[in-house]
């Protein structure tokens, strides 16, 4: 098979497995696909900044809180029907990641993860001083009759997993089309080597900039579709936690792979689980295998698969 | 019809009184340096001449402290480094700077990709030929040996079809063979491009440059054919030293 040809069948598998999984897994199990899911939104869009286009960010909860506020308080505070909403959420983080993108582009490196972090964190407090439309910490609940479109109920468990699903692909198969295309090469370029991209003639801070309003937008669909699927809306989807999430999940998935972001949230969604139903000291064992996995397997899940197995990997 | 200058009688690049100041020490004073269409320009001088610092200044790479820099009449000194590229500069770093974890045509693809135009396979494939890496089209790149890695930041310039082509010390670690083989190369664009080449293996210098310019302490010290040059006392006097220095 040619390469496009095997990692379309790659990404068409994953996303057939996935269907199946729903059939075939008890309840509890199908459900947490779902979430699973929107959280690997979260971790692609993550992906494409850290992985492919080689830029740290630490404060990418602001963009998945933009996308979490800019759906959520339009629906409850303006009425704004549930797929407008969407559409603004997706909107607002694409605007903010153009804005903290042009200013935090002045800086690299370790600066720039810094200028990140700040930003999110300025971004936190703004949710938590706007408590009056916000509710702070305590966050609002978007009331099921209003998680309503052409009369489904998206709260239904084949409702929610096929909203999930149909997000989730267009998501996965659209970054992995980007990743093919001449600007996902010269992404990737830039993360091997800048200078040189740069002295070959690329606006190589123009197109990181894209990266970053890409990548951005990419969050806020899963912030949306969060709280579009589970029903709630609240600060500590802002925190510094939720920044640091999508880097574990990139980093133990494989960073600059298509795939590696949902196998990164399977797995950490499972340790976390499986790990919590023996012991309080949960965090302790996913901490051992966080650092298990950082030592043995470096490059991640996938990223040791593409260099083992399949080299071919996109 | 007098008026109108051809553009062929305008030189390709031009600078005026470009100077790079380092916290007060001057890398490059006042250099006013024009490049003959079509030629080889060998750049030569002793270490810290000031060489990679004026081609930096040239390409963009490095903001120069004051001076103008013109290329082909138009003055670029205040553009950014790729739009300087995307005027038809092409530029090999001293210290080879290729994309290491990528394949070798995945390399020169990238250079390519830039200009629009079809055939970009082709075009790959004719920059690999000619700097021989053709069956190595495959391999990833920083597995190439130092030499081979060199002629493939060579081909990444060539693909781009270049008006101007600075290669920064382009032979430093290839093997007498790899040389030869690149002066051939280099032969072989007469017509197609402007060279200027920063080089220290003389014969490399005697073989390919039809005019030399040389650097000393940041200034031009002579500029001449190669002829001209190799009997100057002052070309002397700076490499080797004089009697009552």
């Amino acid at each position: 098979m040619s390469l496009p040809a095997r990692s379309n069948a790659l990404h068409f598998g994953v996303l057939a497995l996935m269907v199946v999984l729903f059939f075939v897994l008890p309840p509890y199990y199908a459900g947490n696909l779902s979430r699973i899911m929107v959280l690997a939104i979260y971790a692609m869009g993550f992906n494409l900044l850290f992985g492919y286009t080689g830029l740290l960010s630490l404060g990418h909860a602001m963009f998945f809180a933009a996308g979490m506020y800019g759906f959520g308080l339009p629906m409850a505070h303006l009425g704004v029907p549930l797929v407008p909403a969407m559409f603004l959420g997706v909107l607002s983080a694409g605007l903010l990641a153009s804005v903290i993108g042009f200013l935090a582009l002045r800086t690299s490196g370790v600066a720039f993860m810094i200028v990140t972090l700040m930003f999110a964190q300025a971004i936190y407090l703004t949710i938590l001083y706007f408590s009056t439309w916000t509710r702070g910490e305590e966050g609002f609940v978007i009331q099921q009759a209003e998680r309503m479109v052409m009369g489904i109920d998206l709260t239904s468990a084949n409702a929610r997993f096929t909203t999930a699903f149909v997000l989730f692909a267009v998501t996965f198969l659209g970054l992995a089309r980007l990743i093919a295309s001449p600007f996902g090469r010269t992404l990737i370029a830039i993360r091997e080597n800048e200078e040189r991209t740069r002295m070959l003639g690329y606006d190589a801070t123009r197109l990181k900039w894209q990266a970053i309003v890409v990548s951005g937008a990419v969050s806020g669909l899963a912030g949306a579709a969060y709280a579009l699927l589970f029903g709630y809306v609240g600060a500590t989807f802002a925190t510094v936690q939720y920044s640091i999430f999508p880097l574990l999940w990139v980093l133990l998935g494989g960073a600059g792979t298509t795939i590696g972001p949902l196998i990164g949230v399977f797995f950490m969604f499972y340790l976390i689980d499986i790990s919590s139903s023996y012991t309080n000291a949960y965090m302790l064992i996913a901490g051992l295998a966080l650092v298990l996995l950082t030592v043995f397997a470096p490059q991640g899940i996938a990223g040791e698969l593409r260099k083992r197995v399949a080299t071919w990997l996109p | 019809m007098a008026a109108v200058t051809p553009i062929t009688q305008t030189p390709i690049l031009e600078t005026r009184g470009l100077t790079k100041t380092y916290s007060g020490i001057k890398a490059n004073t006042d250099v006013n340096f024009t490049l003959t269409r079509g030629k080889v320009t060998a750049l030569i001088g002793p270490n810290g001449a000031g060489k990679s610092t004026f081609v930096g200044m040239v390409s963009g790479r490095t903001p120069a402290t004051s001076g103008q820099v013109f290329f082909e009449g138009k003055d670029i000194s205040a553009l950014p480094a790729h739009k300087r590229i995307q005027l038809g500069l092409a530029y090999t770093f001293q210290i080879t700077s290729i994309f290491p974890g990528l394949s070798v045509a995945e390399n020169v693809r990238i250079a390519a990709r830039r200009l629009a135009g079809a055939g970009l396979a082709d075009r790959v494939a004719r920059a690999l030929f000619r700097v021989d890496l053709a069956d190595r089209a495959d391999q990833i790149a920083g597995d190439l040996s130092y030499g081979h890695q060199r002629l493939l930041e060579i081909a990444m310039g060539l693909v781009q079809a270049p008006r101007l082509f600075i290669l920064d010390e382009p032979t430093q670690g290839l093997s007498e063979s790899e040389i030869q083989g690149f002066i051939a190369l280099i032969r072989s664009l007469t017509g197609e491009a402007t060279i200027l080449l920063i080089e220290h293996n003389m014969d490399v210098v005697m073989a390919l440059a039809d005019r030399i310019t040389v650097l000393d302490q940041g200034m031009i010290l002579e500029e001449g054919t190669p002829q001209a040059i190799r009997d100057s006392h002052a070309v002397q006097a700076a490499y080797l030293g004089t009697a009552d220095a």
